[in-house]
């Protein structure tokens, strides 16, 4: 899994930045009045039950869109870095449909976006776009029982019915694709550098490995840093009970009163990486392969043994929008080959289009010299198109049945990073 | 008619800014008073309570973390004095004619964003930096060493942070002092560290004051500092106080925990100012 890394810096193929802030730097945002105006003087709760039945997603799904017509326009919210700046598959949408795209690179972080929406939502208020990407996540999981997302008409999703990878359409968090469908996912594995750590680590305990003391970063999320330890612990996140977590607490917080973690993280992790403040960490697979690609680092990434866990960042469109049917047209648009594979040439993340691959490959037999490797090594690449063997060692997060089991992980993890 | 004009003219004049701090101001505080005593969830509503457990249950598990911001904002303000003080000295009577110079050059760096600031400390301080690199190579440090993921750092870039509060006060206090005041001192024998300790330290008081109001409680409130420059264990309550609303969305122990902050930092100052006897210092301010 390390070789696809080993880069030539000259082919950066335009990403000279790599995607700062996915979970972002700071988490700044949000702390505004708009979180506690929903909260103020008692309100009504909002909780809504999710369809039990197909038939009932039906009615749902031709209630919502019966009657909806193309409206010309669609605004569409995105995480920044998470497309080519030419917006080459956007330009080739608004040529064959007519149908013009504003794109907002306006995502910057889970909580925080979904601190700024969540009001407007609450109020039935438009919150300026037809569609955006959200990971999931407790808040999706939010977005999707407090009723603020739009159940899609697979109808208008040929392609996507066509296209996507079997396993996509069975997430935990959303199975049957009631209310999303992913734009693309991500691992979080281990990365190290090079550079002091000679022996590749294989194991989740390399993170408790004495020998690293004050050199191992891990993440500020309670919910990464929890599956690492279930992992190294020998338990499946999603299917791990309070008292599996009560047990993951306490390796973390052996982990830290022995002085082996300097610091959790946000994604704040990557440049101590590369300086050598920490030698090894707990890393998304992007954000390594964009570094490396970016600034000629050559820091590695691995799956370990154990297995890793996947998220998906998802298209959704939230029950506002004023232009529906532009939005589902184009997030079908995406689940064409080629236009998955021109995608992920560029953010280099998980595409849920298996077929994408021959697309890459396609354009590699056209293409010469260094894109051609490049394309080669895209196409080949594990983070990219997990084999088979990848997939059955990934593992996705813990699903919350409500909020006070949400309210009960927090409190087992968040002591162990804000101490 | 011009008499009621008169009378109404003070008031005409606190309108604007009362109601802008009645809308931002008193409404969030009246909410987010409302909010701590609440209980419940996002998706089930929240009712009112009652509920005095946020501020119990928030005081049992974030005491630490209360202390430690306290004593971090002790300790930044306490650095911020004996960095600054010299400063606002130096440029209040030596300054010239050029002390708005000095003090444009002292603002400079904060025309840059608070945060950038910050995260260029990490490139300045990283182990094997610019900094801590060469002292390591020519063995002054250990290789272990470091300075980031500390709570030197973070108390550090807390006095860095709010240091131009901290100058601006001492050095108006200090440049209203009338020069005939020092002669008079000389005329009557003090000595130069005398004349100091006698006549420029009280009067400089209500500077120091104001820069310890202005400084100390935004320096144990912050929540910038500890999460870029700190490690384990070095975690602020107002970390806690921002992931409890952004992450958990635990909005009561949220607001029962700043309201907790908000009580402790008003008591301080109130001993504090006691303490200074700050009808004194109002009075020699006022002069």
């Amino acid at each position: 899994m390390n070789d696809p890394f080993r880069q030539d810096p000259a082919l950066l193929r335009g990403m000279t930045q790599r995607r700062l802030g996915r979970r972002d730097a700071f988490r700044l945002a949000g702390l505004s009045a708009a979180g506690l105006a929903l909260a103020a003087c008692g309100v009504q709760g909002k909780g809504k039950a999710r369809p039990t039945s197909s038939a009932q997603v039906q009615s749902e799904v031709e209630k919502y869109w019966s009657g909806k017509a193309k409206n010309g326009h669609v605004d569409f919210a995105n995480w920044p870095l998470y497309m080519d700046p030419k917006k080459p598959e956007l330009k080739e949408f608004t040529k064959r449909t007519g149908i013009t795209v504003t794109y907002k690179e306006v995502i910057q972080e889970t909580a925080g976006w979904y601190a700024k929406i969540q009001p407007q939502l609450a109020a039935g208020q438009s919150i300026d776009y037809d569609l955006m990407v959200f990971t999931n996540s407790v808040q999706l999981t939010q977005l999707i029982k407090l009723g603020y997302l739009v159940p899609l008409d697979h109808d208008r999703l040929p392609n996507f019915t066509k296209n996507v990878g079997a396993r996509y359409t069975q997430e935990a968090f959303d199975p049957g694709n009631v209310y999303t469908v992913p734009w693309a996912s991500g691992m979080t594995g281990i990365a190290y550098n090079p550079k002091y750590i000679d022996t590749p680590p294989t194991s989740y305990s390399a993170l408790w490995d004495p020998k690293y003391k004050g050199k191992v970063g891990m993440m500020a999320d309670s919910q990464e840093i929890a599956n690492f330890a279930m992992f190294a612990l020998g338990i499946d996140p999603d299917k791990s009970t309070p008292a599996d977590w009560e047990k993951a607490a306490a390796k973390l917080t052996e982990q830290r009163d022995s002085g082996i973690v300097r610091k959790y993280y946000d994604q704040s992790y990557i440049d101590p990486l590369a300086k050598g403040d920490i030698w090894i960490c707990q890393a998304w697979s992007g954000d390594i392969f964009q570094k490396n690609l970016s600034d000629g680092t050559d820091l590695k990434f691995v799956i370990p043994q154990e297995g890793a866990t996947i998220w998906t960042d998802n298209f959704m469109i939230p029950k506002t929008a004023a232009n529906p049917v532009d939005a589902i047209t184009l997030i079908d648009f995406f689940y064409e080959p080629a236009i998955a594979g021109s995608l992920a040439e560029y953010i280099n993340y998980v595409t849920p289009v298996p077929s994408a691959k021959d697309a890459i490959l396609a354009d590699a037999a056209k293409a010469s010299g260094a894109d051609k490797k490049t394309l080669q090594m895209i196409a080949d690449s594990p983070l990219v198109f997990p084999s088979d063997d990848d997939y059955a060692k990934l593992r996705t997060y813990v699903t919350f049945a409500n909020s006070e089991d949400h309210k009960k992980f927090e409190s087992i993890f968040q002591p162990i990073t804000t101490s | 008619m011009s008499r009621l004009r008169a009378a109404l003219t003070p008031y005409a004049l606190i309108f604007p800014g009362g109601l802008w701090l009645a809308i931002f101001f008193v409404i969030p505080m009246i909410v987010m008073l409302s909010l701590s005593l609440q209980s419940g969830s996002v998706e089930d509503g929240y009712a009112f309570t009652f509920n005095w457990h946020s501020y119990a249950d928030g005081l049992a598990n974030y005491h630490d973390q209360i202390i430690r911001s306290l004593l971090y904002g002790l300790a930044a303000t306490l650095l911020q004095i004996i960095l600054g003080f010299p400063v606002a000295y130096w440029i209040a009577f030596k300054g010239g004619n050029r002390k708005s110079v000095y003090l444009f050059l002292m603002l400079l760096p904060f025309l840059v964003s608070f945060v950038l600031r910050t995260i260029s400390w990490q490139f300045l301080l990283s182990d094997n930096g610019i900094l801590l690199g060469p002292l390591k190579d020519i063995g002054l440090l250990p290789d272990g060493f470091r300075v980031l993921a500390t709570p030197f750092a973070v108390i550090a870039g807390l006095a860095y942070n709010f240091l131009p509060f901290m100058v601006l006060p001492m050095y108006v206090a200090l440049e209203r002092i009338d020069p005939r005041v020092l002669e008079a001192a000389q005329d009557l024998y003090a000595s130069r560290f005398q004349t100091f300790l006698r006549v420029v330290l009280p009067l400089s008081l209500p500077g120091v004051f104001a820069g310890v109001l202005m400084t100390f409680v935004p320096a144990t409130s912050d929540y910038v500092n500890a999460s870029v420059l700190g490690g384990t264990n070095t975690t602020m309550i107002g970390n806690v106080i921002q992931n409890q609303y952004l992450v958990t969305q635990d909005y009561p122990t949220a607001s029962a925990l700043s309201f907790t902050l908000m009580a402790l930092l008003l008591v301080g100052i109130f001993a504090y100012a006691r303490a200074l006897g700050t009808e004194d210092v109002l009075e020699v301010a006022a002069r």
